[in-house]
């Protein structure tokens, strides 16, 4: 029967094994696979100040990004792609909370600058690969 | 109680009574908003809420672990806590730090990060805050008797929860890198070092309620620690999917998320049997109630449900959608909020003298919290599929979806009020034991 001291070498030692293959993997996937899928080159400063506008407003309290945030509001990885630019900025800059069907929006009135910031951080995440997400509705005629 | 110094947990315990309550009241607002009664929009937007309810459940059930670990660790190493006035201190920093958090995500003061919201600024505090407590952890356990199993995996798992949420804090312009490291606070807090924590408390209760040997329990003890951490450092894949990060994730995930759900059933198994093996029969029939139910519930809503929507070919359906509400729900009350629940109610007769052990409202109260938070599971669960056929699969769009299954949303408002109903006589106990009391000093 197992005993204690062989309970604790199988914690310690199942631990330490599976950490170093996380960091192996975590490694492998940040300095190989990041760049490539996320096209590191086309984040500009214009997208990191769309990714701050995004957080300081906190965007994913209501909406998901790469399938991350809250389920209030719609997925927004491929929003451009869906809606364009211009939908995008006027919902952005809007005055009065924008409601296409119902679901009130919290009226930012963003600034033309701050919305094409948030557009381009949009655009960058849309043409990231995310491995098939969000899938293609395979029922819709 | 043995230790005078033990009663710091009291309020530990007392602010995350008030802070749970909170936490429901934000609940109910969310419920109502997908009923579509969003008549607080302009004061306290669905953002607001949102991050208010997460944050009070993650800063409830940490001072719910610290009143914990101030309980249980002057009596595992037999010695008084290293500082009782530092205690304090640190308590009346937890409170203002979680009150300005609180008061600032209504002002749009935050970081936007899922379950990360605090400002940077704030970071730095509870910094300070949590090293203040593990200071007085860690000297009072090197300082003491005795240091025993239980107590070292307790500590180990704060030591941990601590160091890890660090990566949280560093900024990272890219959105992937930034997902990738905050599921290492994320993810493996509440799937890894809280587990140790939920481990050592539910040993701790198990010695004192069932009276079955130490060398055994804490055997189990670590294999338990042991499957959680085997399964659950390399599952963290399962949030690496479809954020940007690789294909490999999708087979390490898969294949270590599939064998999360042990570590919960061996957790489970390892309750019972202990429940059953013993031969002292405690009179807290509140405190086992609520022992055996954190084992039993976390297995369903944190291994079998979670396992559930891990599977790749799932995950990328259901990713992102009510789904991930139903497993995230069953999930922190059955692993986390019981076990803190089961520690209050086994420490509270202890610190107050009051042995309010078989008491109905005690026993409805569990009752009422477990049978409300499962509806609302199978609630969120129907809401889920449902959002996830008509919108993933057959192409509706997200709000017309939402008008669609707005009707589950009043059956989960239906099943909080019980649950709500649950939580205020488990408060309307706790309140009715009244304060700590040095009369309640027991030496042995």
């Amino acid at each position: 029967m197992l005993s204690k001291s062989q309970a604790k070498t199988f914690f310690l030692g199942g631990t330490i094994v599976t950490f170093a293959v996380f960091l192996a993997l975590s490694w492998t996937s940040l300095s190989n696979e990041v760049p490539k899928r996320t096209h590191e080159e086309n984040l500009t400063p214009q997208v990191v100040r769309g990714k701050e506008i995004w957080e300081a407003n906190n965007c994913m309290g209501c909406h998901t990004i790469m399938g991350e945030g809250a389920y209030y509001a719609p997925e927004l990885t491929k929003v451009y792609e869906r809606r364009g630019e211009g939908y995008i900025k006027a919902a952005l800059m809007s005055k009065t909370p924008w409601s296409p069907r119902g679901r009130k929006m919290v009226a930012y009135g963003f600034s033309e600058q701050q919305a094409n910031d948030v557009v381009a951080f949009l655009k960058w995440i849309g043409e990231t690969d995310l491995n098939g997400f969000p899938p293609k509705p395979d029922l819709k005629k | 109680m043995k230790y005078r110094s033990q009663k710091v947990a009291y309020w530990f315990f007392a602010l995350s009574m008030l802070l749970l309550s909170l936490q429901l009241i934000y609940g109910f607002i969310m419920g109502f908003a997908h009923m579509g009664y969003d008549g607080l929009h302009s004061v306290i937007a669905f953002n607001t809420a949102r991050a208010v309810h997460t944050n009070l459940l993650v800063v409830w059930l940490l001072s719910g672990f610290m009143g914990a670990a101030y309980y249980i660790i002057p009596e595992e190493a037999e010695n008084e806590l290293a500082s009782v006035k530092l205690a304090y201190a640190q308590l009346i920093s937890l409170a203002v730090v979680g009150v300005i958090a609180i008061v600032g995500y209504h002002f749009n003061y935050w970081e936007g990060r899922k379950f990360l919201e605090i400002p940077r600024p704030l970071d730095y505090l509870v910094v300070v805050n949590v090293l203040t407590f593990l200071g007085i952890i860690l000297v009072t356990l090197f300082k003491g008797k005795k240091r025993t199993t239980t107590a070292l995996v307790l500590t180990m798992g704060l030591v941990f929860a601590a160091l890890l949420y660090l990566p949280g804090m560093i900024w990272f312009d890219n959105q992937a890198m930034d997902s990738f490291f905050r599921w290492w606070v994320v993810h493996l807090w509440v799937e890894g070092v809280w587990e140790l924590i939920m481990g050592g408390i539910l040993s701790f209760l198990l010695i004192k309620i069932t009276g079955v040997d130490r060398e055994v329990i804490e055997k189990w003890l670590y294999v338990i620690v042991g499957l959680t951490f085997i399964s659950g450092i390399l599952g963290t894949g399962h949030h690496y999917y479809y954020i940007g990060v690789g294909k490999i994730w999708l087979i390490v995930g898969g294949i270590f998320s599939a064998l999360e759900p042990l570590a919960f059933l061996g957790m489970a198994l390892f309750a019972i049997a202990m429940y059953r093996k013993g031969e002292k029969k405690h009179p807290n029939k509140i405190a086992l109630s609520w022992t055996l139910g954190t084992a039993i519930v976390s297995f369903v809503g944190a291994g079998l449900l979670g396992l559930a929507h891990t599977i790749p070919q799932v995950n990328m359906y259901t990713h992102g959608t009510l789904v991930t509400a139903m497993h995230g729900h069953l999930a922190f009350w059955g692993a986390y909020a019981m076990i803190v629940l089961a520690i209050i109610s086994y420490a509270m007769p202890n610190l107050t003298g009051r042995k309010l052990y078989d008491t109905t409202t005690g026993l409805y109260a569990f009752w009422l919290s477990n049978i409300g938070m499962l509806g609302m599971t199978v609630a969120f669960g129907v809401a889920g599929v449902a959002q996830v056929y008509l919108e993933r699969k057959v192409g509706l769009e997200f709000g017309d979806v939402q008008k669609e299954i707005q009707v589950h949303f009043l059956i989960l408002v239906s099943c909080a009020t019980m649950f709500t109903t649950g939580i205020c006589m488990y408060i309307y106990e706790f309140v009715k034991h009244g304060r700590p009391s040095d009369e309640a000093l027991v030496t042995q």
